[in-house]
């Protein structure tokens, strides 16, 4: 028998107030492991965002388009280094429920202002030549299972076909990776121009211009200088940098840091009122066997140990397996979502950060009953019955 | 001070507190306890006897006085030291057995072993010792639940006697007991004090469990009103 064995009789005890304690650590973790996962997710489009790339959006909004003639007058001013211009095309293959990041572009300048984008020079060579031809990202192929020289017909929800239909043909010229792993490369970008000649609405628009400045601190500078060229124009723009522009885009839905924070911190002071009233209730069920203890010549401190000991064990059994469902239940939805969440991975940070909360709720919620035990005096413990 | 003497009480007072009155329990209680004695102390209730007998066993401390114990004074001792020198030389018996629910009995008399530095198997050995002398084998693997209560005494002595510490302080053992298992108890700490030379003191109310100790010694009023010896 060694103090861990007392430890885990103590615990056991009761075996259904164990579980419930434990059931609502768990709930707690599986929130905090799913949601932070999540906002990992979310926040990794900010991260990967070059330093010196900058959109210019429609000042309204930028769902507002921009006139085709801004691409050559941006390009044209002093500190931008390359510009392109997109077009969101709102792609779906098959099934409006299957949606694709799908973007009109302009081929050239696409990938001079994204170098991040890996591909083979044939491919590559193939793909400025083909104006039906789309460049599609690696992971999305592979969801797919699409190849080059595939035809792959993607569908618009906003876009009109001149056809009649909704509905375009793409043949697959090249499938890009990223320079890291990181890399987003759940998306397809196909020709302006093929756009353009198809599509029965909002010709010579662009949704938004992407540029790359000569040096990122020129950045604010360039920024000002496009917005001021178009000030008081019937589409006046407003230039933020990539991160800037991911971190708003992210946030149509709600400032997710607020909320995330929120919510775990709701789940956790609900956690630590009821775990910490478990642990004292336990704790002072078990008064008159702490003072025996005392007596047979246990020490103060080592009961101390023991009662934090237990409200630790607690606090990571529930945590741990509230964190291992929180990562089944990603993984179990990361094929699902990949096409919008690519990089839905739960991350060494954030069960670290886990581990940290749980031995905190483990301290918090032990240490009044540990103290308790501490300073507990056998005389009285015992003639309180 | 004889070698003899185990424990020695020089003018022990102990006085209590309560509000603004100051309650006293006894006052120069002097009182000595030789090696291989069984003293039973008697009283009535509020006479002070289980605080006397806390303040043998170092979990009370005195108001005014000096406790020795082995030529040693052990009332000024710090707490942690008190609770060091209790795992040594005390073994403690309870009227309610105290023992651990969610342990079965060799457990609980392995508890005490947990503070020393024998192994595993030796105190495997000495659990089995100590429950084959109060004739409990058989059940080592039994809860508390799962026994009488002359059964959970038995496994209390076991504890008590598991790290074979000089003195067994005892406080009303056989008080929640019936007559003939009181008589089986009684004969077991007789047996304890006679073979195995163990000093015992114990708090009773029952005049025929004092009849077992060698010598009583009766509490009232703060002082030892007389003293006798067994017959």
């Amino acid at each position: 028998m060694t103090d861990f064995y007392l430890i885990v009789k103590n615990m056991t005890r009761k075996p259904l107030r164990l579980f419930l304690t434990c059931f609502a650590i768990f709930i707690a973790f599986l929130i905090f492991g799913a949601v932070t996962t999540l906002k990992g997710a979310l926040d990794s489009g900010i991260d990967l965002a070059a330093d010196d790339r900058l959109v210019v959006v429609n000042r309204i909004n930028f769902t507002n388009p921009l006139p085709i003639s801004y691409y050559r007058k941006v390009a044209a001013m002093e500190g931008v280094r390359n510009v392109t211009h997109m077009n969101w095309f709102g792609g779906y293959y098959q099934d409006p429920t299957q949606q694709l990041v799908t973007m009109a572009v302009e081929p050239e300048s696409y990938l001079r202002v994204y170098d991040e984008v890996v591909i083979e020079p044939e491919q590559r060579s193939a793909w400025l030549q083909d104006r039906q031809g789309a460049l599609i990202g690696e992971k999305l192929a592979k969801i797919h299972g699409w190849k080059i020289g595939d035809r792959i017909p993607i569908s618009s929800s906003i876009f009109s076909h001149r056809d009649g239909g909704h509905t375009w043909d793409f043949v697959v010229s090249g499938i890009f990776t990223g320079e890291n792993e990181q890399y987003d490369t759940g998306y397809l970008v196909f020709h302006y121009k093929y756009f353009m000649e198809t599509q029965t609405f909002g010709g010579d628009t662009i949704g938004w211009l992407t540029l790359t400045t000569e040096d990122p601190s020129l950045n604010e500078a360039v920024a000002k200088r496009i917005d001021e060229s178009f000030a008081n124009s019937q589409y006046e723009t407003d230039t933020s940098t990539e991160k800037a522009f991911n971190k708003a885009f992210i946030e149509q839905i709600g400032n997710i840091g607020l909320i995330i924070f929120g919510v775990v911190f709701m789940a956790f002071f609900t956690i630590l009122v009821v775990v910490g009233n478990t642990m004292a209730l336990a704790i002072r069920e078990r008064t008159g066997e702490i003072a025996v203890l005392k007596t047979l010549g246990f020490s103060s401190a080592r009961i101390f140990r023991m009662v934090l000991s237990e409200s630790l064990l607690v606090a990571l059994i529930g945590g741990l397996a509230g964190l291992a469902a929180a990562w089944f239940l990603i993984e179990g939805a990361k094929a699902a979502m990949a096409r919008f969440l690519p990089n839905l991975v739960m991350g060494g940070d954030t069960v670290l950060q886990a581990i940290g909360f749980m031995l905190l709720l483990g301290l918090i919620t032990g240490l009044l009953p540990a103290i308790n035990a501490l300073r507990l005096n056998i005389v009285t413990a015992f003639n309180r019955g | 001070m004889s070698e003899d003497v185990l424990f020695q009480l020089n003018g022990v007072s102990k006085h209590f507190v309560r509000g603004k009155e100051e309650i006293s329990i006894f006052d120069n209680l002097d009182m000595s306890i030789e090696r291989g004695d069984f003293l039973a102390i008697m009283g009535p209730s509020g006479s002070g006897k289980t605080t006397l007998l806390n303040m043998l066993g170092g979990v009370d401390q005195p108001s005014g006085g000096e406790i020795h114990f082995d030529g040693s004074r052990v009332d000024n001792l710090r707490e942690s030291e008190l609770t060091r020198w209790r795992a040594h030389n005390i073994g403690f018996i309870f009227q309610f057995y105290n023992l651990m629910p969610m342990l079965n009995a060799a457990r609980n008399v392995e508890l005490p072993l947990l503070l020393t530095k024998l192994s595993r198997a030796q105190r495997r050995v000495s659990v089995e010792t100590a429950l084959a002398l109060v004739g409990l084998n058989d059940r080592a693997r039994h809860m508390p639940n799962q026994l009488s209560g002359g059964q959970q005494q038995r496994v209390a002595i076991a504890r008590a006697i598991v790290s074979d510490p000089n003195l067994i302080l005892c406080d009303e053992p056989t008080g929640d007991l019936d007559r003939k298992t009181a008589d089986e108890i009684l004969e077991m700490l007789q047996l304890l004090n006679r073979e195995h030379g163990k000093t015992i003191v114990m708090v009773t109310h029952d005049p025929e469990a004092a009849r077992y100790a060698k010598r009583t010694v009766h509490l009232d009023k703060g002082r030892f009103e007389q003293r006798e010896v067994a017959a």
